[in-house]
């Protein structure tokens, strides 16, 4: 019943620790100068704007999209702030897809982003609440008690974890736009960097980045631009609490549904097999063999022996790529970080992923989380509606 | 295009000072209301839940959480956010069951405005860089607007008292208002001024609570066997940011939203208008091209009590409420959002 959608436009910034050359505003229109040139397109011809971004604390600024109306060229038009915590950016895509989706509008603006250096992310997160216990407490340190978890119950070696922050990084060095730019790192490095939440090192952890991503998404009249539109096969979903009896935090079945969902709107199968690469959110290196088995690419306890096999790496020829942008390990601008999974999905189905494509890619996961891993969305990209 | 109905909604009383009660609490009775109003069990018993609020009411990034855990989101639902009013919580649950992915949605909002210090927090809404450093509050800058509209000499302070008046008086038939009473608008022009030219009564009071909705497709609507109403347009737009760059004595979003979402087709019998201080009752009443046969804001309005992230989508739940109980047969709800009316959406009811 839904329309066909397709992304016919992407534009993102350099990512980088601090960008005080240039305001939000500034930073926002330089991904999205770009997403509209790149679907040859201009303001006038967006009916809509979607804008998402992780919490409103991160830059203290209150609801920004009053703000932002008169860069993003909203004016007179619809607009809609969406807030999903980290899968945030992916969830902005999977809403803006829906404005075309419904039959609504031909082609609709959509742009995340975060501006880390004007703010402190740890003090956003750890402000005081009346009745709860008071956390100065940062993502890694939620993550690394459940990471301990999941290298209890499938007795995975310990150095898997480096394994995926040396092969994530060698990806980023083939993607210009990549914050850490380290061709070079070694397994030694990794294995020598700080201790930071046990077993999570400071060059297993994301680092905090300026950037924003852009799309231009619309309907299958109004395909522009002069590359291959990535063409939207399906969108999930999905959200579960933080704590309840019996949560499985390693494996959660809000992220199990949710690819339940969309792989059965794409016609996927078995995900190792269908997909030919897939952007995952890994803000911390022992997610990749998590999400390997939470998503389906391995069985329960396997994850980890696909990451040890290469199967996940370009560098290693591996047949399911994981992040060849670098993926968040390389770049973590929070609120855009989802949606830069879904804008690199498209990229490689259009063939316009420059030194990281994979070769004849058609078919592409893009997956966020957020929360305390409670929050998913995803979504499939194909070269061909089928 | 699928035809959706509003089947539900449940609000809570608009209140000064909620005290310890905290926003899983706030949003509960609303959740447990609407679905009772339509028989089903939980949010498990939709295809869709979108809520709206923001953080800086609570002081804390992700505020939506709390919702989570008042859905009982176990097994995990298919749910999304708006750090916006609800109203536009509604407008993303519209175009997700015309996409045909969902039949039905669960909708809510919530704020908890009393434990800080509204007007200022709202001026972090501003732009970061040239307005939030002035700290320029809400009532400030709606002062400014109103001083406008009496400068340009299209109202008087009587018509804005009399907005005042017909809001406390309507409100006293209005259990969940704040602010209700027999109110003459000779008596509101002696009060002081609170902020030149507004006086206390052309602010709405800060309030706390929620509101929640249920909407379906018209079938979804008659297979639960439950009273709705047709939503039969929504439209929103948002213009420029910046107080100077607009006319502030009008409404030009609201004109462009209400011409999109097909108000004028038919006759209007009620209209809810969010409108936060009295002057903009009258700019948006203009704006919706509204005349004496539409009655506005039988509920008080937000003057009446105004709860942050819910009121906009509460104007459509009295709009539906009034055409359930066959007091109306056509209405049109309005929400606003960002300062001096930046941003605004109008949704179009009908019976059944």
């Amino acid at each position: 019943m839904a329309e066909w959608a397709a992304v016919v436009g992407i534009g993102q910034t350099r990512y980088k620790t601090r960008r005080s050359d240039v305001s939000i505003a500034g930073l926002l229109r330089e991904a999205v100068d770009r997403a509209l040139a790149d679907a040859g397109v201009g303001f006038d011809d967006i009916d809509a704007v979607v804008i998402g971004k992780a919490p409103d604390m991160f830059e203290g600024v209150v609801m920004p999209e009053s703000y932002l109306a008169d860069a993003l060229g909203a004016s007179g038009k619809p607009m809609l702030r969406v807030h999903t915590a980290g899968s945030v950016g992916g969830s902005t895509a999977i809403v803006a897809a829906s404005h075309v989706q419904s039959g609504t509008f031909k082609r609709v603006l959509t742009v995340t982003y975060e501006k880390q250096s004007e703010s402190n992310a740890m003090w956003a997160l750890s402000t005081p609440q009346p009745f709860s216990v008071h956390l100065n407490a940062g993502a890694g340190g939620y993550f690394a008690p459940i990471i301990r978890e999941y290298i209890r119950r499938t007795n995975a070696p310990e150095g898997v974890g480096i394994r995926v922050a040396v092969k994530d990084r060698r990806h980023g060095a083939r993607n210009p736009l990549a914050h850490l730019q380290l061709p070079d790192i070694t397994e030694q490095e990794v294995r020598d960097s700080m201790m930071l939440w046990d077993p999570l090192r400071f060059l297993e952890a994301c680092p905090s980045s300026d950037g924003a991503c852009a799309m231009v998404i619309a309907a299958a009249d109004s395909i522009s631009g002069n590359k291959p539109p990535a063409w939207i096969r399906g969108v999930a979903m999905r959200s579960e609490p933080t704590m309840y009896a019996g949560r499985d935090e390693v494996s959660p079945q809000a992220g199990r549904d949710c690819a339940a969902d969309v792989y059965a709107q794409a016609g996927v199968m078995d995900p190792r097999r269908d997909f030919d690469c897939a952007e995952v959110y890994v803000p911390f290196s022992w997610y990749e063999p998590m999400w390997l088995e939470n998503l389906g690419f391995a069985p329960p306890g396997e994850g980890w022996k696909l990451t040890l096999d290469g199967a996940t790496s370009l560098d290693d020829g591996g047949d399911i790529p994981w992040n060849c942008s670098g993926g968040v390990l390389s770049s973590n601008p929070i609120g855009a970080s989802g949606m830069i999974r879904f804008a690199e999905a498209a990229r490689q189905v259009r063939g316009d992923a420059g030194a990281h494509q994979v070769e004849n890619a058609r078919l592409a996961l893009g997956h966020a989380y957020g929360g305390g891993a409670q929050f998913f969305s995803m979504w499939v990209v194909g070269a061909h509606k089928n | 295009m699928r035809e959706i109905a509003v089947v539900a909604f449940s609000q809570s009383a608009c209140v000064a000072d909620i005290g310890a009660v905290n926003e899983v609490e706030l949003i509960m009775p609303q959740l447990q209301a609407v679905y009772a109003q339509v028989g089903l069990n939980s949010a498990q018993d939709v295809d869709f839940v979108c809520s709206g609020s923001c953080d800086y009411l609570q002081g804390a990034a992700f505020a939506f959480v709390a919702g989570v855990d008042a859905l009982g989101a176990v097994p995990p639902l298919k749910e999304s956010h708006v750090e916006m009013d609800a109203a536009w919580a509604l407008y993303e649950a519209v175009l997700k069951i015309r996409t045909g992915h969902a039949d039905s949605a669960l909708l809510y909002g919530f704020g908890k405005s009393s434990p800080g210090e509204l007007p200022a927090v709202l001026s972090q809404r501003l732009d970061p860089y040239y307005l939030a450093p002035l700290w320029l509050d809400t009532v400030s800058l709606a002062a400014l607007q109103a001083r406008m509209l009496l400068d340009s000499g299209s109202i008087t302070e009587s018509d804005m008292a009399a907005v005042v008046s017909r809001s406390r008086q309507n409100a006293q038939a209005n259990p969940l208002a704040q602010l209700a009473g027999d109110v003459g608008v000779a008596a509101l022009l002696q009060d002081d001024y609170l902020l030149a030219p507004l006086r206390r009564g052309d602010c709405a009071p800060v309030s706390d609570g929620a509101a929640a909705m249920i909407i379906a497709t018209v079938e979804q609507a008659r297979r639960w066997g439950v009273p709705y109403v047709r939503l039969t347009g929504i439209d929103q737009r948002i213009e420029s940011h910046n107080p100077c760059m607009r006319d502030l004595t009008d409404s030009v979003s609201t004109r462009q939203a209400a011409a999109a979402a097909g108000v004028h087709e038919a006759a209007l019998d009620v209209a809810e208008i969010y409108a936060p201080f009295s002057h903009q009752e009258i700019i948006l009443t203009r704006a919706l091209g509204l005349d004496e046969a539409t009655v506005v804001n039988p509920s008080g309005g937000v003057l009446a009590g105004n709860l942050m992230m819910a009121s906009g989508l509460a104007r459509v739940g009295e709009v539906f409420q009034r055409i359930v109980n066959g007091d109306a047969r056509r209405g049109v709800a309005h929400a606003t959002s960002g300062p001096c009316l930046q941003h605004n959406l109008v949704a179009v009811l009908e019976g059944a």
